[in-house]
């Protein structure tokens, strides 16, 4: 047992690593921050979707759900791996790759989220705003989504926490998050036990903390 | 370039024989997770309910580590840093025995365990307390009420969220392929190695996970109305994360 290797690696596994700081594109938060905000965006067409008038609408975006739900988030990196060089004609990064899959795939979670949280805001609440002579999409945007979004932060704090561990299976596909760092730093010294259990206590630290936060939002923002 | 379709490679070769194996591989792998990852759960979860502190803070501690973890992390944790640590002659039988098949399966019961015991620890907690109460007062002890009152009929009520459970461990077993357990995403991508036929191979894949998936959610559907209990349509939490 010998952790002077994680000191030694200590900038390449977390700058590198953790933050994307150095020589590789790359980094765990640099993947999961911009992938759960557009995830976010894609999310809110796919939960109002799923409450549209438009039979076609709720359709689609069901079988949306439900099939990103029914499969194995590697086989979804896998399908963009090998689609998008074929369909664009392009080869993307594994940055490109890995941002576009998650985005994708985390919209079918979040997707959920966003209609959880639009089923919650009373029904009275509609039709008090209707009654004020507001058209259906200004209620949308200025009394319904407000209200919703507010009891969507605790769910979406811990879909963020799925999403943060989830992301290490980028390093699938080459890309260089902390799970990678700890592999390559591992194929040079070998030393297994003390880098795999650095990098769970990283990932610990970071998802604990904020499950923490997502419990604190929780009471805080719940009426009492 | 344009891509020419040839989905004769799914069944030409050996392309079927190693589907099916990776079938047959990812429903042992995920069947022997699940009874580790039960196991672990009921008593982790009991655990935690319970009013002695210690016992609690143990449950708490396993509960938080392993789930707050990626399963990745802990397939190389399994695979690559424990073997090393157990006594030589163990190795050696572990290596000549598929190692990387028990290591994916520890790594993915003990980090559905942790999952699971987030469910079951709300399925015991929402059985009103004064059942507890009266199955104490008719004179049966704590770990007799547990076993006779509360677990059984919590294990009734959280049917629907241990279902979406065992599905997200279905769906997770593919992460075993990382340290090279032969499960039908490794299957998948060795067909596209061998064929150069990408889209043929993961639309079967793909395929096989939604047929399993939906497979097992309908079967679960059944179970749960057959086993509803009546009256009691308690709302139970699912795992957080």
């Amino acid at each position: 047992m010998d952790f002077t290797v994680v000191i030694k690696n200590f900038n390449f596994l977390i700058g590198q690593g953790l933050l994307g700081i150095g020589n590789f594109v790359g980094g765990t938060l640099r993947l999961a921050i911009p992938a759960i905000v557009l995830g976010f965006i894609l999310g809110i067409f796919v939960g109002l979707g799923r409450l549209a008038r438009s039979r076609w609408i709720r359709t689609a975006s069901t079988v949306y759900v439900e099939f990103f739900r029914g499969v194995p988030l590697i086989m979804v990196i896998f399908w963009f791996w090998f689609i998008i060089p074929v369909l664009l004609r392009v080869a993307l990064p594994e940055y490109g790759v890995a941002l576009t899959a998650f985005v994708v795939f985390e919209a079918a979670y979040l997707g959920e989220i966003v209609r959880a949280g639009i089923q919650s805001v009373p029904r009275g609440q509609v039709e008090a705003a209707i009654a004020t002579g507001l058209t259906q999409s200004q209620t949308m945007r200025n009394v319904v989504l407000p209200q919703a979004l507010k009891n969507m932060i605790p769910a979406l704090v811990t879909q963020f926490i799925v999403l943060f561990k989830d992301t290490s299976l980028a390093s699938i596909i080459g890309y260089v998050d902390i799970t990678k760092a700890a592999q390559i730093v591992n194929n040079r010294e070998i030393r297994p036990f003390e880098l795999y259990l650095f990098i769970a206590v990283v990932y610990w630290l970071c998802t604990y903390g904020m499950s923490l936060y997502a419990r604190y939002l929780e009471r805080r923002l719940t009426p009492a | 370039m344009t891509y020419q379709f040839d989905w004769s490679v799914l069944w030409t070769g050996q392309s079927g024989q190693w589907l099916l194996q990776g079938i047959i591989t990812t429903l042992e792998l995920s069947a022997l997770a699940w009874l580790l990852a039960g196991a672990l759960g009921i008593l982790s979860g009991a655990l935690r309910t319970l009013p002695i502190r210690p016992l609690r803070a143990l449950a708490a501690f396993y509960v938080e580590f392993f789930k707050n973890v990626p399963l990745l992390v802990w397939m190389f944790f399994w695979y690559f840093a424990v073997p090393p640590l157990l006594p030589r002659s163990f190795q050696d039988w572990l290596f000549d025995h598929g190692a990387e098949f028990w290591a994916g399966m520890f790594a993915l019961g003990v980090y559905h365990g942790a999952r699971l015991s987030e469910v079951i620890r709300s399925g015991i907690q929402s059985i009103p307390k004064t059942q507890l109460e009266a199955a104490l007062s008719t004179g049966l002890t704590t770990a007799q009420a547990y076993r006779f009152v509360i677990i059984p009929v919590a294990l009734r009520l959280i049917i629907p969220p241990v279902t979406n459970e065992s599905l997200n461990l279905l769906k997770n077993s593919s992460v075993a392929l990382t340290i090279s357990v032969a499960e039908l995403t490794f299957q998948t991508r060795q067909i596209e190695t061998y064929t150069a036929k990408a889209f043929e191979a993961l639309t079967a894949g793909t395929v096989i996970y939604l047929a399993l998936c939906l497979g097992i959610a309908a079967v679960m559907a059944r179970m749960e109305r057959r086993f509803a209990i009546p009256g009691m349509i308690a709302r139970v939490a699912r795992a957080e994360h």
